[in-house]
């Protein structure tokens, strides 16, 4: 290795100017706080203990506790491994899955993909996409702010800061009984003035789990249209909440038949148990299809410079899972199947805790509805349930209902009735 | 109801991308795609490398895989194994645990990862560019809140390196500024300094405690030599210093749609470079949450597994090969039909490209009556090449230069 010697040699006659000054440059670099969310399974994976139970992250988990790859994407794999090519998709990603994933959202037969007044592209799961429209938001939108529900999932307030959009709350929650506070979150729609962005749970809110009825996503519509403002879904879970993805876009729908130009972020992560592969879709809603043209056009500018184009081969097993009939098929059984479990998980949580004797009331459990249950208990009841019970969920009480188990709901409900027992 | 974005008008194509979707819309049979930088075999065909096959196929065999998210930082092996990579197994900067290494969407994403970083936590916020680059690289600094500088680095008279101007411009910038480096086979021109010139690179660069960032995206592929390719970041690693690197599989290991590459950011001590990796997900939550998980598993398979990776460094050799081999190819054609001009530094020039020196007036020609398509600065991607198609390309370049239709 001719080169390497010539290397050597240069290096032990080298000056080391520049090195004189041993200091760093990230001496003022602070150790970051742990992701509320993610340091969770950190710490759960470093626990020792046989009885650890993870209830943080919302990763679906089969009854054993287990993650779960689904029949349908492992026969998918199959179907596409050898794949002809690992070219880079264009821009604004794959047009077979955004179409089909369009399709999932807006409805088969939609007048507005037929009209194609959806611009759309393939995003990096939900996050990616919400990112996306955030920073498109900046961009075309400069002077407007996104309204927040107060709970969200906490990444969305990152998304929207690092988007240097400003950000707003509005009611959602209802501590006293842990459900909608609807009369608040109508009164922050009224007031907030118009043409005003929200951030909406399409189903399953995360982190609580609780959605507005039918009658109420409808008044919210008419409230929107009645303001202009412009909404904004975030749809992680459609599937996952009912079982049926046509009910779980039922919000969706009900703001499309009023006419509302929404916006729309879908993630595959968990419906069909993709989390790792970051696929997902942005669409938004436009006056007809030249607009629609020159918004994707746009989003994809806004793409390119932070990472060219999306990962293909997630976008690839989306594909043919949606456009093989059998594949399909299997996929809707699957993701009903994982809902069902979970339905079943809150029901049995619940029983046990009323079995245990427990004062308090347990009904938000099984009227809650999609990966999380917000149990209300208090961040110190969470810490003791760790540390005393080796039990991880995050701070703000939520369960994951899909780390529940018939092996562990037992101990999980007789810990959490020891930690919010009145003593 | 009417749209809050009625406002939007239409971007224009991306200048790079969207040669390919000119190229697409083209109905000749003659035609030829020298735009992006995507390798093609002598048939004209993608490649997806043997080993990445294999990779791919034990993957799907094993049962007990599963599709977690990654952690923030990406695939933990994968991390590791690309730092050795770029770095060499025996860098002490690796055995001294003082690299925070990020898996990222490949080298677009390691490059903008380690942009909004800088801008957040580092004193100086000016990038100084070499001119010309990669299209990309304003936007992804700009995007980043970083400001972009250029300084001088291709020559068009000798269409090699300016490296008195580059120097220059160098010594002026500001102490601590951000200077991005091309590891190897400089995009889009193929001019690479000598190791000689590297060397007296580095001794400036720290004497201003200028920040390298070196933007490695054709490892192996330049030279046939992973090591080799890597001389330039090593020399800078071992002088003890801080920098930056950005990685990228797209090219070596084909596996461009994947979005596999990595960032690391080599630190003074392990315990800054433990902090800085904290920060650094602090950029990535909010952007994707967490990397894509194919890509990385392929590389890491490949990477670790003794077989498959000398395997791998045979393909890589063989795909270099086949461009030395179509540079030699075409300046022989240019020769034979006595083109005007000196054609030399069409085997001079290292890497995936050529810059020809012919300006857009000549390339809109090409494309028009030749049905060529590359990118208007001139660069033709020699991967796009083969033996069946260097004629038609030589004919063209005779062609645009001596005017003839």
């Amino acid at each position: 290795m001719a080169l390497r010697s010539v290397i050597s040699r240069r290096l032990t006659k080298m000056s080391w100017c520049g090195t004189r000054s041993v200091s760093t440059w990230w001496r003022n670099v602070e150790p970051a706080p742990k992701d509320p969310i993610l340091g969770v399974t950190e710490a759960f994976l470093a626990d020792p203990s046989p009885d650890k139970v993870n209830v943080g992250v919302g990763a679906y988990r089969d009854d054993n506790g287990k993650p779960v790859v689904l029949e349908c994407v492992r026969e998918a794999e199959r179907r596409i491994a050898g794949n002809l090519n690992m070219e880079y998709l264009p821009m604004g990603g794959s047009v077979d899955m955004i179409d089909k994933t369009l399709k999932l959202a807006y409805g088969e037969n939609s007048d507005l993909i037929k009209g194609k007044r959806i611009a759309a592209v393939q995003a990096l799961s939900g996050t990616g996409a919400c990112r996306v429209f955030a920073e498109f938001q900046k961009r075309f939108s400069p002077d407007s702010q996104i309204y927040i529900p107060v709970p969200t999932w906490s990444n969305h307030h990152n998304i929207w800061r690092d988007a240097h959009v400003p950000q707003r709350t509005f009611h959602y929650y209802h501590p006293e009984t842990k459900g909608l506070d609807f009369a608040s979150l109508m009164d922050d729609v009224k007031n907030a003035p118009s043409g005003s962005f929200f951030l909406l749970h399409a189903c399953a809110h995360n982190p609580t789990g609780v959605d507005p009825t039918e009658e109420q996503w409808k008044e919210i519509s008419y409230q929107f249209k009645v303001k202009g403002h412009f909404a904004f879904f975030d749809m992680a879970y459609q599937g996952f909440a009912s079982g049926d993805p046509e009910k779980d876009a039922k919000s969706i729908r009900i703001f499309l038949e009023d006419g509302h130009l929404i916006g729309c972020s879908q993630s595959y992560a968990k419906n069909m148990g993709l989390y790792g592969q970051r696929v997902g879709c942005l669409s938004l809603v436009c006056e007809d299809e030249k607009q629609a043209v020159a918004v994707k056009s746009q989003l994809q500018q806004i793409g390119r410079p932070m990472y060219s184009n999306p990962p293909v081969h997630g976008a690839l097993l989306v594909s043919t899972i949606l456009g093989e009939p059998d594949l399909k098929e299997l996929w809707l059984k699957e993701v009903k199947g994982m809902a069902d479990r979970i339905i079943g998980m809150r029901t049995s949580l619940r029983e046990n805790l009323e079995n245990l004797g427990s004062p308090l009331s347990w009904e938000h459990i099984t009227n809650q509805i999609g990966m999380f249950c917000y149990s209300g208990m208090t961040p110190e009841q969470v810490d003791r349930l760790t540390n005393d019970f080796h039990i991880y969920m995050t701070r703000n009480g939520r369960i994951s209902m899909a780390g529940v188990t018939t092996g562990n709901v037992g101990y999980l409900a007789n810990a959490i009735h020891e930690v919010t027992k009145p003593t | 109801m009417s749209s809050v974005f009625a406002n939007v008008v239409r971007a224009p194509e991306d200048p790079i991308l969207g040669v390919t979707v000119a190229y697409h819309k083209d109905q000749s049979p003659n035609k030829l795609n020298l735009g992006v930088g995507a390798y093609r075999t002598e048939e004209g065909k993608p490649l997806v490398l043997n080993v990445v096959k294999k990779a791919e196929q034990m993957l799907v065999n094993d049962q007990s895989r599963v599709k977690e998210y990654l952690p923030i930082v990406g695939l933990a092996d994968f991390n590791k194994l690309s730092a050795k990579l770029i770095f060499g197994a025996d860098s002490p900067a690796i055995q001294e645990n003082r690299v925070a290494t990020v898996q990222c969407l490949s080298g677009t994403g390691s490059l903008r990862v380690g942009g909004e970083f800088l801008a957040r936590h580092y004193h100086e916020h000016t990038v100084y560019i070499p001119q010309p680059t990669w299209g990309n690289h304003p936007k992804i600094f700009t995007l980043a809140g970083l400001s972009v500088k250029t300084y001088r680095y291709y020559n068009p008279e000798t269409r090699g390196l300016d490296f008195e101007g580059m120097l220059e411009d160098l010594g002026s910038a500001p102490l601590g500024a951000i200077v991005l480096l091309h590891a190897c086979a400089h995009n889009p021109t193929g001019v690479d300094p000598t190791i000689e010139q590297w060397e007296q690179i580095r001794q400036l660069m720290r004497s201003k405690s200028l920040l390298p960032f070196f933007d490695s995206a054709y490892q192996g592929f330049a030279s046939g030599s992973l090591d080799a390719d890597a001389q330039s970041v090593r020399i800078f690693v071992a002088d003890g210093g801080e920098c930056l690197a950005a990685q990228s599989y797209a090219k070596n290991m084909g596996l461009y749609g994947e979005r596999v590459g990595a960032l690391s950011i080599v630190c003074k001590t392990a315990d800054v470079a433990s902090k800085v990796e904290s920060q650094l997900k602090l950029v990535i939550r909010p952007m994707y949450s967490s990397p894509p998980l194919h890509g990385a598993s392929i590389v890491a398979a490949i990477l670790k597994d003794g077989d498959l990776y000398n395997e791998w460094t045979l393909e890589l050799k063989a795909m270099a090969d086949r461009i030395i081999s179509m540079r030699q190819e075409l300046f022989n054609a240019l020769q034979a039909k006595e083109t005007p001009g000196d054609w030399s530094h069409i085997v001079k020039q290292i890497g995936m490209f050529t810059f020809t020196g012919l300006n857009s007036e000549q390339v809109t020609f090409m494309t028009n009556e030749y049905h060529i398509y590359l990118t208007s600065d001139g660069r033709i991607s020699m991967a796009g090449l083969s033996s069946r198609t260097v004629p038609h390309l030589a004919d063209a370049i005779h062609a645009a230069v001596t005017g003839k239709a």
